[in-house]
């Protein structure tokens, strides 16, 4: 329910307020659409309906569009924001909105649909949670619907909405909600989109929008504003092995020496053994520093302060990263870019990369460029404004990076042009290219389905070796995650083990796997092929100097 | 070892919107602190401010922070806030420099003889563009928010400069995840806006859960004013002048500071923090409604910013 009409009853109490206000987490979503699919009306209308208007905006927006004697409120003008666009009729640029309800804060990242679509969308995608894809009920999925699902699946959004608006002009039609719920399937399949949503609107009206239409009785899914409200964040969504680019030390006197950063995945904790890249030094984490006090563990996306127990050299750009899972340093990488200058991609010329805290020089040579609306990509060694493409990315000196779909945060660089210092593209990491050394990890966690026989011989013969071993039955994927993080080789027998769980936990790559995944022809693997795997894997037992 | 982890002890921290701003923001002014030759925090002394200077003490703690705070001073800022201003900088020990276009003053420019615009025009944007240039700063802090105001709402966090300290809404540079492009060539400048996500709201909530000192004309009290129709105008500044029976004593406070004689006060019982935010929640009006320059012409925040105000 809108907040501001609960607090107006007369039992208000702004401790009750407060308290509830602190419970509220953060959720940012873009929106994107074209002038004519209502997109300033649909966000206009979130903002009114929400009770998220003040009088005298309104007010104002009524001014303005005075000349057409119209008593109702034009919601696209609550919104709309530059002279410039005001003038042309059309938004221009990425617009930040703000809003609130009950249970959540929102931020909208409110992209135009038209002129510079890839370059604003991708930059109000990057830190989306979720996108709203405007649909004219009346047109369905047009090549313009196909970009923007584009560019979100490319940003790493998982759950988009596709709102079907202006379902008034077309009758609230079941039937035409559903060929088009069925066509964007067809969309999301295609694209790998995990979750995709549509929902019958009318932004002018405001059925769906806020409040549950009379309209559709046929329609039984939430409203928009419900959805919104309880999607889970990206960051509750994350298990990202622990990652903090150092952005600054910090040293007031010869007693202490800090190095300041913001989480940029997963957690850490006081104790917890970590790794310094590029230089490869370990050290074990001594205290986390805040401003308000110490604190035992923090996780992305914390701004800290951490000292290690070791002196080590550490300086900005470097990654303290989880000593059980660091990436690799690499010179060489595949990425997606999106190009967002005038200037095209020159495959000669020298760029500034800047990744995290670090900035490198860096050549771009482009593999091919894929067409955003078909998604077939084409032989190219160039990239225009708004193009995208993959290409193979050579730095002049290492740089610590994951793969965007397991963190975005080390995933993502921005390349800039040394001359003019323009911004000039947007890159995506899709894989470290350099010939890597594999790293030892001394932890796995190995499912064995329901083999209770071959989970004792395994054991034995791991303790055998000196592996540092656990079994458990439980399949909580907090549970494995902090086994991981402990350093021990997890035995997990369970009978139905092959849950979304395991799958998220795939992506600690290398040291997750089944007894399935073992053995050529697919059976479960014997103790002794397992115990091979984890040495192929490069996981050996702990090492005397780890146990002190 | 490290298995000495409890398995109880593992929890995902669910961080609240508050939790989140402020590390976003502490981000930010580490990202710049360090990238950056010599910046400096413009500081208007308002809740803000005030919170930008928290977030700064938060980022480089135990460190002190390590850039001076730059106070335009138009000359008719309010008497409390000058007097918090000097007393709460010293308190906390950071290095505080003043700005005043002097020369403008010595002439008499004020907001009646000039009009608001052409008075804003040489006391604010003027005085900043020649306190940046002076002190060769090649970025500043301030802090605008987005949601303050529309064409506030498309400002990037790093908001790219000409060398005449110029904005181009058409021609900003994308700003895609939390990667902060600040290279700029000499005389160029970028103004930094850590505070580009939080609303009005989420600045008094943390002002309340921080504990954070603002200046006094945001409670409540007893304050001479000259009433005309809805408008309170504080009695301070000598050209300010009421018709009779204008003046008044009216239980007031200052919604945003500014300057006294372009600023207007609302009657108000608020004299504590949550009742101002108790006051905030239920109002109808937006924040800067009450702020005299921004009504001048529809748009007019957008052609002050282009002209290189905030």
């Amino acid at each position: 329910m809108p907040p501001i009409q609960e607090i107006r009853q007369q039992d208000f109490s702004i401790e009750d307020f407060l308290e509830s206000e602190q419970q509220k987490d953060l959720l940012r979503f873009s929106t994107a659409g074209s002038v004519d699919d209502g997109k300033s009306t649909l966000i206009g209308r979130l903002l009114y309906d929400s009770r998220n208007v003040y009088e005298d905006q309104v007010r104002a927006v009524t001014r303005t569009t005075g000349a057409s004697a119209k008593t109702s409120i034009d919601f696209a003008q609550l919104t709309d924001g530059l002279r410039a666009e005001r003038e042309q009729g059309i938004t221009i640029d990425v617009a930040y909105r703000f809003f609130a309800t009950a249970k959540r804060k929102f931020i909208i990242a409110d992209t135009p649909g038209h002129e510079q679509y890839t370059r604003n969308m991708a930059t109000g995608a990057s830190t989306a949670d979720l996108a709203i894809i405007l649909i004219d009920a009346r047109k369905g999925i047009l090549a313009q619907s196909r970009r923007h699902a584009s560019i979100a699946s490319l940003l790493g959004i998982r759950h988009i909405v596709a709102a079907i608006n202006k379902m008034d002009l077309v009758n609230f039609s079941e039937e035409v909600f559903e060929r088009h719920r069925t066509a964007l399937s067809v969309l999301a399949a295609k694209l790998d989109i995990e979750e995709m949503l549509a929902i019958p609107i009318s932004a002018l009206d405001g059925d769906n929008v806020v409040t549950r239409s009379e309209r559709t009785p046929w329609y039984d899914g939430p409203t928009l504003l419900e959805h919104l409200e309880t999607m889970p964040t990206t960051a509750e969504e994350s298990d990202a092995a622990f990652r903090f680019p150092v952005q600054r030390v910090i040293r007031p006197h010869q007693n202490f020496r800090g190095f300041a950063g913001q989480i940029a995945g997963g957690s850490v904790y006081v104790g917890d053994k970590v790794v310094v890249l590029p230089s490869g030094k370990t050290s074990r984490v001594e205290s986390i520093v805040t401003f308000d006090g110490e604190l035992g563990s923090a996780s992305a996306p914390q701004s800290v302060t951490l000292t290690l127990e070791d002196e080590i050299d550490v300086s900005r750009g470097d990654l303290i990263a989880a000593a059980y899972s660091a990436p690799q340093p690499t010179t060489r990488l595949e990425a997606s870019l999106v190009w967002l200058h005038a200037d095209p991609l020159d495959g000669a010329k020298t760029y500034l990369l800047k990744h995290t805290s670090q900035t490198v020089k860096a050549t771009v040579s482009l593999r091919h460029r894929t067409d955003i609306e078909t998604l077939e990509d084409h032989a190219a060694d160039s990239l225009g404004m708004n193009e995208i493409g993959v290409a193979v990315v050579e730095t002049s000196r290492p740089v610590l990076v994951d793969p965007y779909r397991d963190n975005h945060a080390t995933g993502s660089f921005i390349l800039i042009d040394p001359a003019t210092n323009a911004t000039v593209g947007a890159g995506m990491v899709r894989a470290r290219l350099a010939a890597e050394i594999e790293q030892h990890s001394t932890s796995a966690l190995i499912v064995l389905g329901s083999r209770q026989t071959l989970l004792q011989e395994l054991e034995q013969r791991l303790l055998g070796q000196g592996y540092a071993v656990v079994n458990t039955r439980v399949t909580n994927r907090a549970v494995w995650e902090s086994l991981l993080h402990a350093g021990v080789i997890t035995l997990v027998a369970c009978e139905d083990c092959e849950s979304p769980s395991i799958a998220h936990l795939r992506r600690h790559e290398g040291l997750v796997f089944d007894s399935l995944d073992v053995h050529p022809q697919g059976e479960h693997g014997t103790a002794e092929e397992i115990e091979r795997e984890l040495h192929r894997r490069n996981i050996f037992p702990t090492t005397t100097e780890d146990a002190r | 070892m490290a298995s000495a982890v409890a398995l109880s002890s593992f929890a995902f921290t669910r961080l609240s919107h508050l939790q989140m701003l402020e590390a976003e923001s502490i981000h930010i002014l580490r990202e710049v602190a360090s990238e950056f030759q010599k910046p400096v925090m413009l500081y208007s002394i308002g809740k803000d401010s005030s919170v930008m200077l928290r977030l700064a003490q938060k980022a480089f703690y135990p460190g002190p922070i390590p850039f001076p705070l730059l106070h335009v001073d138009t000359g008719y800022k309010f008497r409390e806030m000058i007097e918090f201003r000097d007393n709460y900088t010293r308190e906390l020990g950071v290095e505080l420099l003043v700005w005043r276009n002097e020369p403008a003053l010595a002439q008499g420019a004020n907001p009646v003889a000039l009009g608001t615009q052409r008075c804003c025009g040489l006391l604010k944007t003027q005085a900043l563009l020649d306190g940046l240039r002076e002190h060769g700063f090649d970025a500043a802090f301030g802090g605008a928010r987005r949601d303050e105001e529309r064409s506030r709402a498309k400002e990037r966090i790093f908001s790219f400069r000409d060398r005449a300290g110029q904005w181009d809404p058409k021609n900003q540079r994308p700003e895609l995840w939390n990667i902060f492009n600040g290279r700029i060539h000499p005389g160029e400048g970028i103004r930094i806006f850590p505070l580009s996500n939080w609303t009005e709201l989420d600045i008094w909530h943390y002002i309340h859960l921080e504990n954070i000192p603002i200046v006094p004309l945001y409670f409540a009290k007893e304050r001479k004013m000259l009433v005309r129709g809805d408008s309170l105008i504080p009695v301070e500044q000598s050209f300010v002048k009421g018709l009779p029976g204008e003046e008044q004593w009216v239980r007031s406070r200052l919604r945003s500071l500014g300057c006294s004689p372009c600023t207007g006060a609302i009657r108000s019982d608020a004299d504590t923090v949550p009742k101002i935010i108790a006051e905030l929640v239920s109002f109808r009006s937006s924040e800067r409604a009450n702020r005299i320059i921004d009504h001048d012409q529809d748009g007019s925040m957008e052609l002050k910013k282009r002209e290189g105000y905030f």
